[in-house]
This record gives C-alpha cells, sequence and structure tokens, in this order.
C-alpha cells in the first residue's frame, strides 16, 4: 500500500470520528508477527557486542585519533589553522575573565569588582528591559555573592559571554543564508541537528586534543551545542516574513541587501532574540560538561560534589547555574518585547522620566566600578556573609532522610519495574533478529509518519548496523521508548491540570524552569541512593529531565483549546472527564504529538548521562570512550548511533504531527497552539531551541 | 519601520555612551592590583600547571606540593580539575606540566613517554595504590567465608539484581579505571556478570546504600581512597598475583598487582631547571603521611591548603629534604 492511500485512508477516517483508528490493525499484526518471531528466531542474527569489545571500525576511529594526535604540532592545518581560531578565542575568553573574574597581577582581583558589576549588569538589564527585570538581575547576582560563590559565577559568566557571542557570530549569518535558500537550509538542517544530538561526552576529548585543554576548547564546546538554536531562529524569523511585505519592498526596486537590511532583519528581529535566549540557555547547559576539560566556574564545584557524594556542595552550586539562566532568560525575553512596548503604550513624560532615571543610573554605576577598583570591600565579596554552607548542609541532612526514609521501597520498584516491564520489552528488542526488529520499526514510521519519514528510518537503522552497535542501540531504544511513554504520562495528568487552571500553573511552572535548568549531575547521587545503579535509575533521571518539557507544551495547548468549545460541552451537561477526554485533550493533539517529539529528543539527550548511573548500552559506550583511550573508535560509533536513534524519532514523530495537522477538525486549534506557543514562553529554553526543526519547517 | 531604526539609534547611542564611560573610568581609576605589589619571587620561578584528579589521595599530594611550591619557592601553581585520560593529553599538548599520582596506565605511558617522547617519569610518590574485589563489611562480618573467591559461587544468587540476568552482580565503577573484571569473571568460572554502573559516585552509593539496608553486594574498589573511612569495605582474596600472570587482557585470572604510584611530568618542564620541577621529582613521602593529609580534608572537614599547612609544620625535616 503506498503512502498516498494511507494518507487518505488516514482523512478519511478522522472525519467520522472513528472508533478504532485503521492503523490499528496493520499494527496489530506487526506486533503479534514480532512476538512470534521473537520466540522463533530467540538470539539468532541479534549482533551482539561484549562491553569491551570493539569493531575493526571502532579501531580504525582509534587510529584517526592518535592521527590527529601525532600531527597536532606539525601539520599546517592545525599551526595555522586551528591554533589561530584557539587563539581568538581564547582571546576573548581571557578579556571577560580579567574584567569579571581575575587578573594575572598584583591581588588578582578583576578589573571591576562584585559591586561595579553588579550595579553594572542591573543597570544594562533596566536599559535593554525594565526595572522589573533588573531587580531580578540585582538580587541575582547578590545571591551568588552571597552563596559564597562569587568567583565561580563570574567565571561561568564570562565563558557563557564568550561562547553567546561566537554563537551569534556564526549563527545569525548561517541562519539569514538559510532562511533566504531553501538549499543552504536543507544542507544545514541536518548538521544542526547532529551539532544538537551528538552527546557533548563524544567530542570533549577530540576538541581538547585540537585545540588543548582550557577555556578556548570549552567555549568551542559550547558555541557547537548553542549555536543551532540562534541559527535555526533566525531562518525561521527570515523565512515567515510575508511574502506580501517581501514583494512590496522588491517593487519599490531596493536592492537584494537593502532588503535584507531594511525589510527583513527588522521583521525577523523577534525571532532572532527568541534565538539569543535560546542559545544562551543552552550555553549554560554546558556548564558541567564543560569543567570536564578544565574550564573554570559552577561546573567544577558541581563535579566536585558528584564525585565526593556531597549533593549539597553540588546543589548550591547548580542553584547558581538555575538563577543565571533565570536572570538571563528574563532579560533576553524582556529585551525583545521592550522596544515595541515601549514605543506602543508609553507617554513622553514617562520616556523622559526613564531617560534621566538611565542617566542618573549611569552616573551610579561609574561611581560603583570606581569604588570596586579601588576600595578591597567593594572588590571582594565579603567571605563573611556566606550562606553556602549552611545551604548545603541542609540539603545534605534532607537527602540522607530522603534515601534512608525511601530506598527499600524505591529499590523494590525499581525491581518489579525491571522485571515485568523494562526486561521483557528490552529483549524483544535485543533477542529477535536485526531484520526483523528493522521491519517492525520501518512499517510503524510508514503507519505514524510517511515514506520519507520510512526512508530516513530505514537510512539511520543501516548506519547503526554499520558502526556495529545494533545491540547497545537497542538496548537504549527500550530505555527510551518506556521512558518517553512514562514522560507522556506525565506530561498529560499535569499538563491538564494546568492548562485547566492558571492556578495550577502558576504553582508549578517555576518548578519546572528550575527541574530544566538544574544541572541533572546535581540530582545523580541522591537517585544513586534511592535505586541504586540500574537502567531504572537512568530512566527515572531522564524522565525528571524531560517531564517539564513535555508538560508544558501540553499545558500550552490544553488552554488554548477555544473557550466557547469548552463552554459549549459544558452546557450540554458533559462532566471534566468527558471534557478532558472528548474536547480538550482531541483539540490539542497537535501538542500531544509535538510533547512526544519534544520528550523523546529530551530524553535522548540523557542517555549519556543515564551511562553514567548504571544505564549501560550506548551511554556508558559514550563514558568509557571518553576516559579511555582504547575505548574512543567505539565511543564515537555510540554517539553517532545515538544522533540515528534520535534523527529517526524526530523525523517519525514530526512527520506523525505534521499530518495532524492536516486534518480537518485540529486545524484551527494548531494555529491558535502555534502562536500561543510562539507568544508565550518562559524558561522553557529547549522547547523552542527544537521547535523550528519540530514544528515549524 | 521608522520606529525601528529610531529604537535601534537610542540603543546605539546609549551603547557608546556606555563604552565611553567604561573607558574612562578604567582609564583614570588605578585598580588595586597595582597599587598592591605582591611577592616579587612569582616571576622567578613561574607558573606550575598542575593536573588535578578527584581522589583524595591525589588531592593530597597536590596540595602539599602546592603549599610547598608557593610558600617556600613562591611559585604559582595552577591546579586543573581533569579526568586521568584528559589530564596525560594536557601533557602531550604542554596544557599541564605534571601529574602527581599516576596509577598505572601503561597505554598512556607508552604513547606519550615512549612515542611521543613528550612526558618522562617523574620518580615513585612512595605510595601504594591496591585495587581489589571487596563486600560491605556487615557481609564480611555474617559470612566470613565470602572473603575468598573460591567460595563466592555458592553466595552467587544472592548478588543478584533485575540487572544481571540470572547471574550474581558483580558491580564495576568508572570505566577510566584499570579493571580485568570480566576475564577474571570468565576465567575463575564464577557465576557472576559484571555490571557497569559508569562512574565512582555510582559504585560508592551503591556500597554505601548496601551497608546502611543490609543487602548484597559485591565489586571493584582501591584503596587509598576516602570512602574507605566511612565504611572500611573488606577485600575478597583473589588467586596471587605473580609477574606476568596479568600479561594477557583475556587470560587472567590472578589479582591485581600492587601499585607503586608515581609522578609524570612533561619532559619540557623536567628539562626547565626551575625549583618547581625539582621539587617534584623530590617529592615522596609515606601511606602513613598521605592517609594523615587526607584524614585531615575529609574526616575533618579541613580545605586541602590548611591539611597541607598543617602537615608541613609538623613535618619541616621531610620538607626540608625535598628542597636540598
Amino acid at each position: 500500500m503506498s503512502a498516498g492511500d494511507l494518507l487518505q485512508r488516514d482523512s478519511k477516517a478522522v472525519t467520522i470520528r472513528r472508533r478504532i483508528p485503521r492503523w490499528a490493525y496493520p499494527l496489530a499484526i506487526v506486533i503479534v508477527a514480532w512476538l512470534i518471531g521473537w520466540r522463533i528466531f530467540n538470539n539468532m542474527l541479534n549482533l551482539p557486542l561484549q562491553t569491551a569489545q570493539t569493531t575493526p571500525f571502532h579501531l580504525w576511529l582509534d587510529q584517526v585519533n592518535n592521527w590527529v594526535g601525532d600531527n597536532r604540532d606539525s601539520s599546517p592545518v592545525f599551526v595555522y589553522f586551528f591554533d589561530a581560531i584557539r587563539d581568538i578565542v581564547g582571546w576573548l575568553a581571557s578579556m571577560f575573565t580579567q574584567i569579571f573574574v581575575h587578573t594575572d597581577v598584583g591581588l588578582q582581583l578583576p578589573e571591576i569588582g562584585w559591586l561595579g558589576v553588579i550595579v553594572l549588569v542591573t543597570w544594562i538589564a533596566w536599559l535593554i528591559g525594565n526595572y522589573k527585570v533588573a531587580i531580578l538581575t540585582a538580587a541575582g547576582f547578590l545571591t551568588f555573592g552571597l552563596l559564597g560563590l562569587w568567583t565561580e559565577s563570574m567565571a561561568t559568566f564570562a565563558l557563557t559571554l564568550t561562547a553567546v557571542f561566537f554563537s551569534l557570530l556564526i549563527g545569525i549569518p548561517v541562519g539569514v543564508a538559510a532562511g533566504l535558500s531553501p538549499r543552504v537550509e536543507r544542507l544545514v538542517t541536518p548538521v544542526l541537528d547532529f551539532m544538537q544530538i551528538l552527546p557533548s561526552f563524544v567530542y570533549l576529548a577530540p576538541l581538547a586534543l585540537v585545540f588543548s585543554i582550557g577555556p578556548a576548547s570549552a567555549v568551542i564546546a559550547t558555541v557547537i551545542y548553542a549555536a543551532p538554536p540562534v541559527t535555526r531562529l533566525t531562518a525561521h524569523g527570515i523565512r515567515t516574513v510575508p511574502a506580501t511585505v517581501a514583494e512590496a519592498a522588491d517593487s519599490l526596486g531596493v536592492s537584494r541587501s537593502q532588503r535584507l537590511w531594511t525589510v527583513l532583519l527588522p521583521l525577523a528581529r523577534r525571532s532572532i532574540v527568541v534565538g539569543i535566549n535560546q542559545s544562551v540557555m543552552a550555553a549554560l547547559s554546558m556548564v558541567t560538561i564543560a569543567a570536564l576539560i578544565a574550564a573554570p566556574g559552577l561546573g567544577v564545584p558541581v563535579l566536585q560534589g558528584l564525585q565526593s557524594l556531597n549533593v549539597g556542595v553540588a546543589f548550591v552550586a547548580g542553584l547558581a547555574i538555575v538563577i543565571l539562566a533565570i536572570v538571563l532568560d528574563r532579560v533576553t525575553t524582556a529585551a525583545s518585547t521592550r522596544a515595541e512596548v515601549a514605543a506602543r503604550s508609553t507617554s513622553a513624560g514617562r520616556k523622559r522620566a526613564r531617560r534621566v532615571g538611565l542617566i542618573i543610573g549611569l552616573a551610579i554605576t561609574a561611581i560603583a566600578i570606581y569604588l570596586s577598583r579601588t576600595v578591597l570591600w567593594a572588590a571582594q565579596f565579603p567571605t563573611e556573609v556566606n550562606f553556602g554552607d549552611w545551604l548545603a548542609e541542609v540539603i545534605n541532612g534532607f537527602s540522607t532522610w530522603v534515601q534512608h526514609t525511601f530506598s527499600l521501597v524505591t529499590i523494590n520498584l525499581n525491581e518489579v519495574f525491571t522485571v515485568w516491564i523494562l526486561n521483557p520489552f528490552q529483549a524483544m528488542l535485543t533477542e529477535t533478529p536485526f531484520i526483523l526488529v528493522a521491519l517492525v520499526i520501518l512499517t510503524v514510521a510508514l503507519l505514524f509518519g510517511g515514506i520519507r519519514a520510512t526512508i530516513v528510518s530505514a537510512l539511520c537503522l543501516t548506519v547503526i548496523i554499520a558502526v556495529g552497535l545494533w545491540e547497545d542501540s537497542m538496548i537504549t531504544l527500550a530505555s527510551t521508548i518506556i521512558a518517553t511513554i512514562v514522560t507522556m504520562a506525565l506530561g498529560i495528568v499535569v499538563g491538564v491540570a494546568m492548562g485547566r487552571s492558571t492556578r495550577i500553573d502558576r504553582l508549578i511552572r517555576p518548578g519546572l524552569d528550575a527541574a530544566q535548568t538544574m544541572p541533572s549531575f546535581v540530582y545523580l547521587v541522591p537517585f544513586l541512593g534511592l535505586f541504586g545503579p540500574s537502567r531504572f535509575t537512568a530512566i527515572a533521571a531522564a524522565i525528571i529531565y524531560a517531564a517539564p518539557v513535555a508538560i508544558k507544551i501540553i499545558a500550552d495547548g490544553v488552554s488554548a483549546v477555544s473557550k466557547n468549545t469548552v463552554e459549549a460541552a459544558e452546557s450540554t451537561g458533559s462532566n471534566p472527564w468527558q471534557i478532558i477526554t472528548k474536547v480538550q485533550l482531541p483539540m490539542s493533539r497537535k501538542s500531544l504529538t509535538l510533547a512526544t517529539n519534544q520528550g523523546l529528543i529530551y530524553v535522548l539527550a540523557m542517555v549519556v548521562i543515564g551511562g553514567l548511573i548504571g544505564g549501560g548500552a550506548l551511554g556508558y559506550d559514550v563514558v568509557a570512550g571518553f576516559s579511555q583511550i582504547s575505548l574512543f573508535g567505539k565511543g564515537l560509533a555510540a554517539g553517532v548511533a545515538i544522533v540515528m536513534l534520535g534523527i529517526m524519532l524526530d523525523r517519525i514523530t514530526q512527520a506523525a504531527a505534521q499530518r495532524n495537522m492536516r486534518t480537518p477538525g485540529a486545524s484551527e486549534v494548531n494555529t491558535a497552539h502555534q502562536h500561543h506557543q510562539r507568544t508565550k514562553k518562559g524558561t522553557n529554553h529547549e522547547i523552542d531551541k527544537r521547535q523550528p526543526a519540530a514544528l515549524l519547517q | 519601520m521608522r520606529l525601528t531604526s529610531a529604537s535601534r539609534r537610542r540603543y546605539f547611542s546609549s551603547a557608546a555612551i556606555l563604552a565611553a564611560s567604561m573607558l574612562l573610568i578604567t582609564g583614570c581609576s588605578s585598580s588595586l592590583n597595582t597599587s598592591a605589589n605582591s611577592s616579587d619571587s612569582t616571576s622567578k620561578c613561574g607558573t606550575v600547571k598542575l593536573a588535578m584528579s578527584d581522589w583524595v589521595g591525589y588531592t593530597a599530594n597536590a596540595a602539599v606540593y602546592t603549599y610547598v611550591a608557593q610558600k617556600r619557592l613562591g611559585c604559582t601553581v595552577k591546579q586543573l580539575p581533569l579526568t586521568e585520560q584528559v589530564g596525560w593529553q594536557g601533557l602531550g599538548d604542554g596544557t599541564v606540566d605534571a601529574i602527581i599520582e599516576n596509577w598505572g596506565h601503561e597505554d598512556l605511558a607508552k604513547k606519550y613517554i615512549t612515542d611521543q617522547k613528550v612526558a618522562e617519569d617523574a620518580g615513585l610518590t612512595g605510595n601504594i595504590g591496591k585495587i581489589g574485589w571487596y563486600v560491605p563489611p556487615w557481609l564480611a562480618k555474617a559470612h566470613p567465608d565470602i572473603l575468598d573467591w573460591n567460595n563466592l559461587n555458592k553466595y552467587a544468587d544472592n548478588f543478584k539484581t533485575p540487572e544481571s540476568g540470572g547471574q550474581g552482580q558483580f558491580l564495576d565503577g568508572d570505566p577510566a579505571f584499570v579493571t580485568n573484571d570480566a576475564a577474571l569473571v570468565t576465567n575463575l568460572k564464577l557465576n557472576f556478570k559484571v555490571v557497569y554502573s559508569g562512574s565512582e559516585a555510582a559504585l560508592i552509593q551503591a556500597f554505601r546504600t548496601a551497608e546502611t539496608n543490609k543487602t548484597w553486594m559485591i565489586g571493584y574498589f582501591y584503596s587509598p581512597q576516602w570512602f574507605l573511612a566511612e565504611v572500611p569495605l573488606k577485600n575478597v582474596s583473589l588467586p596471587k598475583w605473580t609477574e606476568g600472570c596479568d600479561a594477557v587482557a583475556s587470560a587472567v585470572a590472578c589479582d591485581y598487582p600492587v601499585y607503586h604510584l608515581n609522578k609524570v611530568m612533561t619532559v619540557k618542564f623536567a628539562q626547565s631547571n626551575k625549583p618547581a620541577a625539582d621539587l617534584l621529582k623530590a617529592f615522596h613521602w609515606t601511606d602513613a603521611d598521605q592517609d594523615t593529609v587526607a584524614k585531615y580534608i575529609t574526616a575533618d572537614k579541613m580545605t586541602p591548603a590548611a591539611a597541607a599547612q598543617k602537615w608541613v609544620d609538623a613535618n619541616k625535616s621531610k620538607v626540608d629534604a625535598w628542597l636540598k
């Protein structure tokens, strides 16, 4: 049957409000065939590879790595190209470091001490945002000092500024090019996918080899992850400029560059600023990873806390990262709305008052900077006030209490779940011949995604087989699917509750923001205490990371369902349960598929972290490749396999989402929802980060 | 359109004011840095970049070296927290000058010392490292015969977990560490499966939970390690190590060798004749010394620098001998 047939049948089925979806029969047949195949051909052709085993391909990758190390100092490519990049990046990083963190002369005080920095950033927040975010900024930066982490926070701030600068330097021009030319976009999209899904553990050691250890490498690693969001959103902004506006400009006879500078860029400005915001958030999520190659900053105490199992220390540093993320998010968001709001609604008198205020603020800033350069108390944050140690103790006590109280229950929960759900499902994937499993996956892709998604999936599966990691990929896939199902269940329950009540939404949303920006390394230790090292623990950690995104998307989808529709249903006497299941959920079907897409990508982003706490399979391969020179090739291959799983799952769910958009009843909701998604945003950085890929193509 | 360009102009002018005033301030005010002159000797000794691994024995070595190099020689010591492999890589490209406690790593030694000739052995630290199989103390007390590997199969069922697929679970930690455990399990015909927890934190937490909840657990561990002060794990004896018994990785059926831990430094640093390089070569102490400093750091919760100072003050003659 062709994809066209499928499509047609699918949309017909929707219009007559089917009870049993049409895809149910083929799916049932496939599952039965799978079960039979699993029983008959148990453990045949399942392509196993032991943990310490490698393939010739992996060894070849090792040799490539060695070759790079051997030719590092002699090859002109390195001496003139890579070293030049390193020097430029290093120069900017060291400039920001000298301003905010420390200098190399005398007392090694920074150019601007703590008082100067706080007043300066507050003034800038007011200048580009409003007084509310200025107050937030002052409070946030003051907290860094009170937590006893001023220097570390400033080191992270300095490196983040550097990384964001280079992300924009690369991302905006590339985004403009991709927005103007569909061909460039087709070329760039897979590269961006790779940059975002390839686990940073994979390229950390090679980066340190090419650019040597230290801030420059850390910045480059961060840029790899942080440049894609701004690139995608710039392209999106340019692409969505209404054709009529562009044509009007053309009819006035402007040149191409004039059109870009006077029409396209100003109209895409909002989208670009959202992209900058996303890139800042992505850069902050790399703080802990960067510390692995000796980047100074808040990542160092997080890692040290993990090594010494001191949850409190890791938590306090993680809290500082969350605060920095929230401050930067709110300030950039305020900046993106500021110009419009100010121009539209403020009277001339208020404008003048603001301008006078800003000039007075500038004078105060100058005085504060002067003080922080000449008086010791304003230069060095006083060590007497330090709530960090106290907070760490409190958190440690709490963590110990939780572990002692619940660990027996949770370990049993782990056992029941693993024996009855995870092990059988994983066995179905790993013990069935690979051809049969691949056929099952491709059929699912065809049923839900269509012909294009099926072709992409076939390519991805071929690469996975070619890099020799089929079995590990299937183990990871099993955990990924189960984690996504739980994530979705949580997403629906909490998301519906939030979507139906603004009060609940307001109560829960800050917690979701924090859960997303808190580095996962912080909660690994209590999780290990509760569940022990196991695949279940890895799944649980992935859910914590992925659920907030799914919850937010579903909540936004449910709250976007038109009030009239809900009231109409209420007037016919439907009870809340009926309204949820018959009206609100079906009408936010688009959000559900989008949430599934994001849930999957987020769960996959945690595969490597899972490898640190017993998740095994691809995640462990990547971790081992980072720390054992002889397993480098296998680690890299595992990274590629993760990217393949990611692209495959993304394309299938994306295609499914687009199909839903085409179905009649849902279209109205979708446009409303899309709009809603674009205008309403909190710190849910990574939702938006991948949204252009997943949703707005 | 006019609005946006107007607002853009305003931003530019504000930014210009900001930049100008910043320049003014930086130019006019003298920084505390220039008014306060710190020790002159800094320039003479220069900077030493020391890789920092995260176990406490390493921290103790590094703390004492750093303290002596700073206070007695006036050097600047930059401590770079790095994993072992990345630390060696740093020796290769010169971003790291020295590693102050090295556990074997023959593959890395071959690559950077023998083949690339960028690093060299800087002598022994005097400390001895032991790797082995360990069980929590409650288990050793309840079943003393478990401390002999011959009896492990008898108890294999008790070590079963959902992760180990019907066999007993043997837990491994950080993949960076030297392990022969999978080969040992096979070659000693043990009914166990090696489960890779993936990190040292996971391994330690598992031992801690096992001791608290009195659950069964066996795994890889090593000494010296700070956690042994909290939970004194008991070593399970394996067939005795003999010279060459671990030559073929897949055929290993004997205990781990005793590691005489050493220091590694770059050839460039070694030949620089800097006092800090000579201090690194001379640095040598006993297990008791290292344990003392490690105890100050873990049990007494002192900062590494304070712990180092306390030990140095009490051991003047040893320190003087290094500096001769």
